[in-house]
C-alpha cells in the first residue's frame, strides 16, 4: 500500500532524516515512536507532501510520488491524485475556525472531490455520528473541547476516503481525560481494518493497536516489527524507561 | 458672528457645502472601489514565490507609503500628462492616485493578516487537497478578514479627511467650499461646519465597522 525508500531530509544541513525506509500494507496500523527530535513527525509530513524529501522514494498504492533518481516529484495532476489517498491528522487539529463542524467536513469533499452538497453532508453526519458528535453538527470548533475537536478532525480527514490516514501525535495537545475519547476512536478504525500511521508517545495505546512498531532514532528506524519485539529491543527499553507512559 | 446668528446665510453655506460633499463623497467611494481589490491584487503579488512578480510591486508600496499622497496626486494630474501628451480629469486623476496609494496601504494590511494566520491553516487545506487558490479564498481569505477589520477602519477613516487635499489641484469638495465661504466672509465658521461634516462621516464609517465586526463575531480565532 505503501513504500517508502531510503528517505532522506535536512534542513540547513541538519540531518533529520537519515536513509529511512518503510513500507504498510493494506490494513496495517504501524505505531512510530521515538525520542522527541528523532525526525517522526519529519517522516510523516514528508509522506504527506507537507515537507519535500532531498532523496528517496515514495510509492502510494501503485503510483510513485516520488523518486528522485527517476525525475523527482511526480507531475502537479499526478502527485494531487496521490495525496489525496492519503489522509493526515494534526497534532493540534487544525480545523479551520471561520466554519462549523458540518462545513469542516463538507468543503474539501466539495470543492476537492466535487461531491453534490447532500452527498457531502450525508457523508459528514455518517462520520460524526462514527466519532460520537452528531450533536455538534452546528457548532464552530472554539466551542468544541480539545478532544471533541480532534475527532472532527479526524473526521474530516476521513471525509475524503483516504487509502492510508497519518496521525502526528493526535492526543499530546491533550488532557489524559480526552485522549481517551480520540484513542478509541482511532482504535474503531483499526478494529474497521483502516491502513494507519500513527506517530505517538502513548506506549500502551502503541503496544496495543499498533500491528508494527517502529522506534526512530536520529533521523533512523532504530528497530521495527510487533510491538513484543520491538518493545523488549535494547534501545527502545532505554527511551521506554525515561518516557512516561500513560497507559490507559 | 456671521453664520451661526443668520438662519439664511446657514442654510446658503449648508446647500453649498452638501455639493462639496457630493464632490468629496464621490472621491471618498471611487477610491474605495478600486483601492479594496486592488489592494488585493498587490498583496498577492507581494507575496508571491516569484521574485519579478514581488520586487515591482514592493518599490510601489515603498513610493506609494514613503512619498506624500499630495506628491502622487500632482505627479499624475501634472507630470504624467506632460510625458504620455494625454489630459486627465481632475476626478479622475485623483482617483488613479488615491486608489492607487490607498492599495499599497491596504496591500500591508491584507498580508499581515493573511501572514497572522497559523500556517497549520494552510497545511490543513493541502492535505485536503486543496488547491493554493482553494485554499487561500476558501480557508484563508475569510479569515483575514475578521483579522483585518480595525487597521483598515483606521484607513477608511484617514481616508475620509485625505479627501480635502484634492484642494490642492482645484478641486471643489468640501474643505474648499468651507475654506472659499470663510475668506470671503471673514469668518472661520465655515471651516468649523465642515469639521462637523467629517465628524459625522467618520462617526458613520466607524458605526459601519462596528456593525460588520459583530457580524464576524460568529467565530473566534
Ligand atoms: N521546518 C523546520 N526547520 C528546521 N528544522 C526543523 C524543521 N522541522 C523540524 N526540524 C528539526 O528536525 C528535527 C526533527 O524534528 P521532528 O519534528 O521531525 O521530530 P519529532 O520526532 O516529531 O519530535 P517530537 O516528538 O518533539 O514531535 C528536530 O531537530 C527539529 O528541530
Ligand atoms: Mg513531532
Amino acid at each position: 500500500m505503501l513504500q517508502a525508500n531510503n528517505l532522506e531530509k535536512s534542513f540547513d544541513a541538519l540531518g533529520v532524516l537519515r536513509r529511512v525506509s518503510l513500507h504498510v500494507e493494506k490494513g496495517e496500523v504501524v505505531a512510530i515512536i521515538g525520542r522527541s527530535g528523532s525526525g517522526k513527525s519529519t517522516l510523516l509530513r514528508c509522506l504527506n507532501h507537507l515537507e519535500k524529501v532531498d532523496a528517496g522514494y515514495i510509492r502510494v498504492d501503485g503510483d510513485v510520488m516520488v523518486d528522485t533518481e527517476n525525475g523527482g516529484y511526480a507531475p502537479r495532476d499526478k502527485l494531487h491524485a496521490i495525496c489525496l489517498k492519503m489522509g493526515y491528522v494534526f497534532q493540534n487539529f487544525n480545523l479551520f475556525p471561520h466554519f462549523s463542524v458540518l462545513r469542516n467536513l463538507t468543503e474539501a469533499q466539495r470543492c476537492v472531490l466535487k461531491r453534490p452538497k447532500e452527498e457531502a453532508e450525508a457523508r459528514a453526519e455518517a462520520l460524526l455520528e462514527k466519532v460520537g458528535l452528531s450533536d455538534k453538527r452546528d457548532q464552530y470548533p472554539y466551542q468544541l473541547s480539545g478532544g471533541q475537536q480532534q475527532r472532527v478532525a479526524i473526521a474530516r480527514a476521513l471525509a475524503l476516503d483516504p487509502m492510508i490516514l497519518c496521525f502526528d501525535e493526535p492526543t499530546s495537545a491533550l488532557d489524559p481525560l480526552l485522549t481517551k475519547d480520540v484513542l478509541t476512536v482511532i482504535r474503531d478504525l483499526a478494529r474497521d481494518n483502516n491502513t494507519m500511521i500513527v506517530v505517538t508517545h502513548e506506549m500502551a495505546f502503541a503496544r496495543e493497536v499498533a500491528d508494527r512498531v517502529m522506534y526512530m532514532e536520529d533521523g533512523r528506524i532504530l528497530a521495527q516489527g510487533t510491538p513484543q519485539e520491538v518493545f523488549s529491543e535494547q534501545a527502545v527499553r532505554a527511551f521506554t524507561a525515561v518516557a512516561p507512559d500513560q497507559a490507559l | 458672528m456671521k453664520y451661526f446668528d443668520n438662519p439664511e446665510r446657514m442654510v446658503l453655506l449648508l446647500r453649498q457645502m452638501l455639493d462639496g460633499l457630493g464632490v468629496t463623497m464621490t472621491l471618498f467611494a471611487l477610491t474605495l472601489v478600486i483601492s479594496l481589490p486592488l489592494g488585493l491584487v498587490f498583496a498577492l503579488l507581494r507575496m508571491s514565490k516569484l521574485k519579478v512578480l514581488r520586487f515591482p510591486v514592493w518599490l510601489l508600496i515603498l513610493i506609494m507609503r514613503g512619498t506624500p499622497l499630495i506628491l502622487q496626486v500632482f505627479t499624475v494630474y501634472f507630470i504624467l500628462p506632460q510625458i504620455f501628451g494625454m489630459s486627465f480629469e481632475r476626478m479622475t486623476a485623483v482617483v488613479i492616485s488615491f486608489g492607487i496609494n490607498y492599495a499599497a496601504y491596504f496591500a500591508e494590511i491584507y498580508r499581515a493578516g493573511v501572514e497572522g494566520i497559523p500556517q497549520g491553516q494552510r497545511e490543513a487545506a493541502h492535505v485536503l487537497g486543496m488547491s493554493r487558490a482553494q485554499a487561500f479564498f476558501r480557508i484563508l481569505l475569510p479569515q483575514m478578514i475578521k483579522r483585518i477589520m480595525l487597521p483598515v477602519s483606521n484607513e477608511v477613516i484617514t481616508l475620509v479627511k485625505d479627501t480635502a487635499l484634492v484642494t490642492a489641484i482645484g478641486m471643489v469638495e468640501l474643505y474648499r467650499v468651507a475654506r472659499n465661504a470663510a475668506s470671503a466672509s471673514g469668518s472661520l465658521e465655515p471651516l468649523f461646519v465642515a469639521g462637523i461634516f467629517y465628524l459625522i462621516l467618520n462617526t458613520l464609517v466607524t458605526a459601519a465597522f462596528d456593525a460588520m465586526g459583530r457580524r464576524l463575531d460568529y467565530y473566534k480565532g
